[in-house]
């Protein structure tokens, strides 16, 4: 599979990164080149192979319903960009 | 043409758990700004999820109540997208595998039927935090402690036909989660939010429509508008030749019209793929068991209880179960008056009247359960009459105290003391020899309605509180001489 | 003094020949006299090391000393630790001061031991010659012009050069054997499970795992047994209980069973590497090791797998830098977009957006099941090749790396060459399994490293091995030449 310019803008907006018209031909490229590496799994027949997530056949452990965490707000927001009463600051939000 | 409207729900309710769904940290409603965001729900670096036992038991024990198969293995995703309020840059939710698959619930339909609507599945995700919109120099600022809070999504079937049914429906849901205690039910504070899947069809027509989805309606009445609002919108597009397009709305309350958000749509592509921070979560069952039996008695059940335990109407069974809180402050004024057939009466009529006048429910009642049926013994035991306990009523409504204490402070007690009425009556005949002789020239059918005039003065001048069966019976034995 | 290994510094303080706040200045004043020729370290916390190394030697003279007690050590900087900064080697946290502990910090900050400083990497550990950091590249101490490999090169170079006794690494494809084997050290990286992540800042998450470096097998035990165990707050950190590392050193090796995966050992492999290989079997089978031949049949598709699921992962792992609650923020934001991309454009490097754009291409819709879903599926073939061979033999041998260190920028204009040279180590990260590099010799004056892959959780077993061997080998006492030591 071949990925061109505009599958690079697409998902380079899907995971917000900025990329400039002079860096897209480049990045267009690198990303092809890692793809047809990626690309010779499809040699290979796995059907009926079970998707692994995870190395160990282990399972969810459960936490008991407790509340165990104070407030640390002013330890947190001493290392935010910019916050004011206590919120973290963005630009505008529209809905 | 004759159009079909054709709806299905996705109603997002907050488990009444402690603490988040991931974390540590307290999801109690109205603290301070990030007051409640630990480090986990900040997405500090190096952070990781721990499930919480709690959001799984009440996601099995909703599942159970609306007798749907258990997922014995479900596993969390990460659904993928950019937005404030949400720290991680994904939800930890649940896609392929959810914890809750098919089931359904009974809804009870105005014209006395009953109608059967699908539940798709319900899955554990966790909340967002919330953005506030008020002016910071043209910033919105971000407050996380929502952020982690658990979610029990519960997706239904296409299967509803009305904005009413669709109510029907969510207030059945409402009643489940609250019967079962897993959701506090609070609309207004956001425990239960609801996305409206609309579309609408030629009636006849199989295929369905392009749907749109009315996003986060917030109350049961805004339910019934936004969706009836889709729907005529819908219709007009579609009477005028247009195309519905498939998109996500927001309602206005205050223009009841829906509008357009496509802000959010643009480029959507949550590219969910299982969480790696997280194991698929394996219950077995003897676990679904445990939790079987200790379910509390769900309003179906109550329902039926009801009309056979107390021989109520299929009709105030219904009402009377709708609500846990209804249905526990009903059982003891049932319990307190010894008569049910009374207490239903009192609750869906007067009770019901004043709370509807004041937008109350029945939790914030200012006359406690016992006083209501302390005021229907003292109706049984002809302390007093229904008059006077309507109002004796009013007095408990204004916060006079109980029943007995109202009676006895205003001296409102029945006078059944024969003598004494004997006497009031010997006054009113004295008073009113015109109307005696024409009862006593009357014929039998003609007296009975001229006995009305007497048995009013009587009563009248006793200021209400003479017994009226003896005031009958004493005129009567008086008049006729 | 700064030439001894951790044991030997452990048995020194304990007999009182000098204390943790003088062995702490030695390497102190070594790192400013030598690391500007490496660029080992992005952070030294000289004065939070002293006050630990003070804090130590009080607790030594309350008589609750532990082995770690005093004993210096660097942590690779994806570590959190609290109050000092922690940067992934990258613009994004260049600042960021955590206000909290990784778990394996805490544990060795609770043994006692001393953390001098936080050593450089690859941006976000991704990267196989740490050529990738914000903060510039490592070189390697045996020739300053060549790599010191990645991602934790940082901690390899430091080791090598004896500029700490030993260091905390994470390996997510070979980026604690790689450097090891560069930089001629030995490395292990534990069972997936075995050491908690929580704090560790993520990679891939399902692939990730911390582990000691060091010089000698006996150095990584000590240090693996103070990071190992259960931690309540990461769900796939394993609930089971740690071994006696030390106490495994010295069992005998007859009748273990090393097995030679012919896939690793195919007729393009570098023939010194080979022989070189060849030599340290023969000292194996001194030992009473038997060897034989077994197949991995499917190692070739592990690099490429490796390069769906681990990008993926990351894609969405390093969403949440996104310039809200902390790390970098780009100027003047216009609009939300604009703080996003702007922020991620600015702060991220190359190879870490090359990583989250290939990773969100394989999840997205319509891509799916031909890379994300199959990738998963290949996974399972690989982990079930490991699975069975290692019904038939206790471990696994190959070279840790096809060659070793390699001149700087020699690769770094083609990723993809780069990422084909960790075919040895992925597969394991992909199994789960444990594995361990250590030095096996020299090619041309530089190190190799000998790989030897264990069933799961047997941690001890290959510590053994490695311990066993170099009592009879001299390798890992070699010093690198590229830095007076
Ligand atoms: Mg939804
Ligand atoms: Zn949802």
């Amino acid at each position: 599979m071949s990925i061109e310019r505009g599958d690079v803008e697409k998902i380079a907006y899907l995971a917000r990164i900025q990329i400039t018209d002079a860096q897209l031909d480049k990045v267009t490229e690198d990303l092809s080149r890692i793809l047809s590496l990626v690309d010779q799994m499809q040699e290979v027949s796995t059907e009926g192979v079970e998707p692994m997530s995870n190395p160990l056949d282990m399972v969810q452990r459960l936490r008991a319903d407790q509340v165990t965490e104070e407030n640390q707000r002013e330890r947190f927001q001493a290392i935010a960009p910019a916050t004011e009463a206590g919120l973290y600051l963005v630009p505008k939000v529209i809905e | 043409m004759e159009w079909e409207a054709v709806i299905g729900l996705e109603i997002h309710t907050q488990l009444s758990t402690k603490s988040k769904i991931f974390s540590g940290s307290s999801t109690a409603f109205g603290a301070e700004p990030n007051t409640q965001a630990c480090a986990v729900d900040l997405a500090m670096p190096g952070m990781l999820p721990v499930l919480n036992e709690e959001a799984v038991r009440m996601a099995v024990m909703f599942g159970l109540a609306i007798e749907a198969e258990i997922g014995k293995r479900s596993v969390f995703d990460r659904k993928n997208y950019f937005y404030p309020d949400l720290p991680k840059g994904y939800q930890t939710s649940q896609f392929e595998f959810p914890i809750v698959g098919r089931g359904h619930v009974e809804i009870q339909l105005e014209d006395g039927t009953n109608k059967q609507i699908g539940v798709t599945r319900a899955h554990l995700e966790e909340d967002a935090g919330k953005s506030l919109h008020e002016d910071f120099h043209g910033m919105t600022g971000i407050d996380l402690n929502r952020a982690g809070t658990p979610l029990l999504e519960i997706v239904s079937e296409p299967d509803m036909r009305s904005a009413k049914e669709a109510v029907a429906y969510l207030r059945k849901i409402h009643s489940i989660v609250t019967y079962l205690g897993i959701c506090d039910g609070n609309m207004a504070e956001g425990s239960m939010r609801c996305d409206c899947n609309v579309s609408v069809r030629p009636k006849g027509q199989k295929e369905f429509g392009t749907r749109t989805e009315i996003k986060n309606v917030n109350s049961f009445r805004f339910v019934e508008r936004a969706i009836n609002s889709e729907i005529q919108r819908q219709i007009e597009i579609l009477e005028d030749g247009g195309r519905v397009i498939q998109e996500t709305r927001l309602y206005d309350a205050d223009k009841n019209e829906t509008r357009s958000m496509r802000s959010k749509e643009f480029a959507n592509d949550y590219r969910y793929f299982p969480c790696p921070d997280l194991l698929p979560v394996v219950i077995g069952d003897d676990y679904i068991e445990a939790i079987r039996q200790s379910l509390p008695e769900l309003p179906e059940q109550k329902r039926q209880r009801f009309s056979e335990q107390y021989g109520l109407s299929d009709y105030d069974a219904s009402v009377l179960s709708a609500s846990r809180a209804m249905a526990d402050y009903f059982e003891r004024v049932a319990e307190v008056a010894g008569d049910a057939k009374l207490a239903a009466n009192w609750v869906m009529v007067e009770l019901s009247r004043l709370l509807n006048q004041n937008n109350l429910e029945i939790e914030q009642s200012p006359i406690p359960a016992e006083h209501l049926g302390q005021l229907i013994q003292r109706i049984r035991d002809n302390t007093i009459s229904g008059k006077i306990a309507k109002q004796v009523f009013e007095d408990m409504w204004n916060g006079e105290g109980s029943p007995d204490h109202i009676i006895e402070t205003k001296g409102l007690k029945q006078v059944t003391d024969t003598g004494a009425i004997e006497a009031v009556v010997d006054e009113i005949i004295a008073k009113n020899p015109a109307q005696v002789e024409q009862y006593r020239a009357a014929d039998e059918d003609r007296r009975k309605k001229l006995i009305g005039f007497f048995v009013g003065q009587t009563m009248k001048a006793s200021q209400g509180k003479a017994n009226p069966q003896q005031v009958n019976e004493v005129l009567k034995k008086k008049l006729e001489g | 003094m700064h030439t001894k290994t951790a044991a030997e510094i452990s048995q020194d303080l304990q007999a009182g020949k000098y204390t943790s706040v003088e062995i702490t200045q030695v390497f102190l004043q070594r790192i400013k006299q030598i690391d500007s020729s490496l660029n080992s370290y992005i952070t030294v916390s000289e004065e939070q090391a002293l006050e630990q190394a003070k804090a130590a030697d009080a607790r030594r003279a309350a008589g609750n000393a532990g082995p770690l007690t005093g004993v210096p050590f660097a942590h690779k900087d994806i570590f959190c630790t609290d109050g000092i900064r922690t940067t992934c080697a990258s613009r994004m946290l260049e600042n960021f001061v955590p206000p909290y502990n990784s778990t394996v910090a805490q544990k060795l900050l609770d043994a006692g031991a001393v953390c001098l400083g936080k050593t450089n990497m690859d941006e976000f550990a991704m990267g196989s010659s740490n050529e990738t950091s914000y903060f510039g590249a490592v070189k390697n101490p045996w020739e300053l012009s060549r790599v010191s490999g990645g991602s934790s090169g940082g901690s390899a170079a430091a080791v090598a050069a004896r500029l700490t006794p030993f260091a905390t690494g994470t390996d997510t494809g070979g980026s604690i054997r790689q450097p090891a084997a560069f930089c001629g050290l030995t490395g292990l990286k534990p069972t997936y499970g075995r050491v908690s992540r929580l704090g560790v800042v993520a990679f891939a998450s399902s692939l990730d795992q911390a582990g000691p470096m060091a010089r000698t097998a006996e150095d990584a035990a000590l240090m693996l047994q103070a990071m190992a165990g259960f931690d309540p707050k990461d769900s796939t950190c394993a609930e089971r209980d740690v071994p006696d590392y030390l106490a495994a050193l010295n069992q005998p090796l007859d009748g273990l069973r090393i097995g030679l995966p012919k896939e690793y050992f195919g007729a393009d492999l570098d023939p010194a590497m080979a022989d070189l290989i060849q030599a340290a079997i023969k000292e194996l089978e001194a030992l009473g090791a038997q060897v034989q031949e077994i197949s991995l049949p499917n190692t070739a598709l592990s690099v490429p797998a490796y390069y769906v699921i681990a990008p993926a992962e990351a894609s969405a792992n390093l969403s949440r830098f996104d310039g809200v609650r902390y790390g970098y923020r780009c100027e003047n934001p216009t609009n939300l977009d604009d703080l996003y991309m702007r922020t991620r454009a600015e702060g991220f490097g190359d190879e870490v957006k090359r990583r989250i754009l290939i990773g969100t291409y394989a999840l997205s819709a319509g891509y799916y099941d031909a890379y994300y879903r199959k990738a998963q599926q290949i996974r399972r073939l690989i982990r079930d090749d490991f699975v069975k061979a290692l019904e038939s033999v206790d471990v696994i041998l190959s070279p840790t790396t096809p060659g070793t260190a390699f001149n700087l920028n020699a690769m770094s204009a083609d990723p993809v060459s780069m990422y084909l040279a960790d075919l040895f180590t992925i597969p394991v990260n992909l199994a789960g399994l444990p594995a361990i590099s250590m030095p096996a010799g020299l090619i041309d004056g530089l190190p190799a490293g000998l790989q030897l892959v264990g069933n799961y959780f047997e941690e001890a077993r290959l510590l053994n091995i490695a311990h066993q061997f170099q009592q009879r080998t001299q390798w890992h006492t070699l010093a690198p030449q590229g830095v007076p030591v």
